[in-house]
């Protein structure tokens, strides 16, 4: 289970209290009405999935009640920060993101085939 | 390749068992190859065997990262079913279902399909309108699926506990009898072994590192870690990494990337006769020929590679367990895993073209692709050999993100695939 640290309440709680929210940082079209059928999709339907660090957004559903967004990486599931909605998506290029080579993960443990 | 038989086995014991042969061979890559597969699970070493087979071409390489079986295919909890409610689902986990009644025969590979039965049991009267809308839904389609009465399902899974006074009170149950579970690294196991026989290449931990592409666009080949090896195709069939793979391509996917857990019981002796899922509280159940109870529990809110997932998950789901299954409770649970399944908006898979030349993909099988390995195998190398989707398969393309043609199952099912 995740420790999400809340920028409003100011402390970090358990996962239990939170509800995830997708994807961060995507602007609705204001012009949705006119936007063609593959610029919805690019919108809508689209995502990276990155194998790395994410920018999500979390809602503090049984806390404060509110949205943020946050960075996390989603190879070790570390969280890097986590900062208010409406605040500009952080410049995070310097920070090194987790790999197989530093998570335990079952490959690490199990050694490759032979 | 040696078939398996009763004479081979009386053959062996007479020779101290010294003449089996390894089941599939592991060859130095080629310089290029007509068709890469990338990813080496059920799907893909299904489609490699299907492209032999059905449509002459054996110039293949399944290149895997890891070991066969190592992946989603080794992490499931191996329920077979087609009762889906729409007709694009139903088209391709019958077929499915079909393949699996002779696969074992088809490969000379005994993947221990049993049809014991699936049976989904609903606790309100929103789960039995939605179950019994299924029920009616797949018999028009000719796919079996009955619905039963509390006490009749009772009668099937005697340690099921129907009374007034449960915690989850069951007011009725869908079975499909032709469900029910396979043995799911045989499935891999006995792909490789029946492709590598008709010639196709199984290249185990071999990373793709990158997709090299011509000036017109189109695929020419993989760079991996045992370097470049050319292809005309590229299919992909990477579970949980799909969305990496094609981004070496510049393709983006409508999909997320979360763990699912499942978790199993020391083993005991025959208790549970079929397998049973409750969408509801979730919790889904089965016992291995072995003797283990197979528990699936659900996938995590967030996305992550990390190939574990939350405690509060599994917890979830043997609450539930143990409340329908009272005899349960004191059952110690041996293991638990998780892998990383691929999910689309709509919760159905996609197979088809893409927009890179030559590039297939056969991705968002989500928490459900192990049910539709022989189908989706079958049908991905028609798609592959072809150039176009079969007809079984023409409602799981790309483009219905732009087309707006979903085919909803996550409204359609609420929860497990």
């Amino acid at each position: 289970m995740l420790l999400i640290y809340c920028p409003y309440c100011e402390e970090e709680r358990s996962e239990l209290e939170f509800r995830h929210g997708g994807d961060a940082h995507i602007a609705r079209p204001a012009n949705i009405a006119d936007i063609t059928d593959e610029e919805f999709q690019d919108y809508f339907f689209l995502r990276d999935n990155p194998k790395g660090l994410i920018f999500e957004r979390w809602r503090h559903i049984h806390g404060c009640g509110r949205f943020f967004n946050a960075a996390r990486d989603t190879v070790s599931d570390k969280f890097v920060m986590s900062y208010k909605a409406g605040e500009p998506k952080p410049n995070l290029s310097g920070e090194p993101t987790a790999t197989e080579k530093t998570v335990e993960t079952y490959e690490a443990v199990e050694g490759i085939a032979k | 390749m040696r078939k398996y038989s009763v004479f081979a086995v009386a053959r062996e014991a007479m020779r101290g068992h010294k003449g089996w042969e390894a089941q599939w061979t592991s060859p130095e890559p080629r310089k290029d190859y007509d068709v890469i597969i990338v990813g080496g699970g059920g799907h893909g070493l299904g489609a490699a065997y299907y492209l032999a087979k059905e449509h002459g071409i054996t110039n293949v390489a399944v290149i895997e990262k890891g070991w066969l079986g190592g992946g989603n295919t080794g992490r499931n909890t191996t329920i077979i079913r087609s009762n889906y409610l729409y007709d694009e689902s139903m088209d391709i986990y019958e077929h499915s279902l079909k393949l699996w009644e002779g696969l074992s025969q088809d490969l000379n590979y005994n993947v221990m399909y049993s049809p014991r039965g699936v049976m989904m049991l609903s606790h309100n009267v929103h789960d039995k309108q939605s179950f019994q809308r299924h029920v009616h839904a797949n018999r028009l389609y000719g796919i079996d699926n009955e619905w039963l009465t509390p006490q009749q399902a009772k009668d099937f899974v005697p340690v099921l506990d129907i009374s007034a006074s449960a915690r989850y009170p069951i007011n009725g149950a869908a079975l499909q009898r032709r469900g029910g579970t396979a043995r799911h690294d045989a499935v891999a196991w006995g792909y490789a072994r029946a492709a590598s026989d008709r010639g196709v290449h199984v290249i185990q931990n071999c990373e793709v590192k990158g997709i090299r592409r011509g000036p017109d666009g189109a695929v020419t080949g993989v760079e991996t870690s045992k370097g470049f090896i050319g292809a005309k195709k590229i299919a992909v069939s990477a579970s949980g990494h799909n969305s990496v793979i094609m981004a070496m391509a510049d393709v983006k996917l409508p999909l997320h990337s979360v763990p699912l857990q499942a978790l199993v019981s020391e083993p005991m002796k025959p208790i549970f006769p079929c397998v049973v899922m409750s969408n509801s509280v979730h919790a889904y159940i089965s016992q291995s020929d072995k003797g283990e109870l197979v528990i699936g529990a659900g996938t995590d809110q967030y996305n992550s590679y990390s190939q574990t997932g939350g405690l509060q998950i599994i917890t979830h789901t043997l609450d539930a367990i143990c409340e329908l299954f009272p005899m349960f409770r004191r059952v110690k649970m041996m293991r638990q895993w998780g892998g990383i399944t691929d999910n689309t908006p709509d919760r159905s898979a996609i197979q088809g073209v893409t927009p890179v030349k030559n590039l297939f993909v056969n991705c968002g099988w989500g928490t459900g692709g192990f049910k539709a390995t022989p189908g989706s195998a079958h049908l991905f190398a028609h798609l592959i050999a072809r150039g176009e989707p079969h007809k079984l398969a023409a409602g799981l393309t790309l483009d219905r993100f732009r087309t707006g043609r979903l085919i909803d199952e996550a409204a359609a099912a609420a929860v497990a695939h």
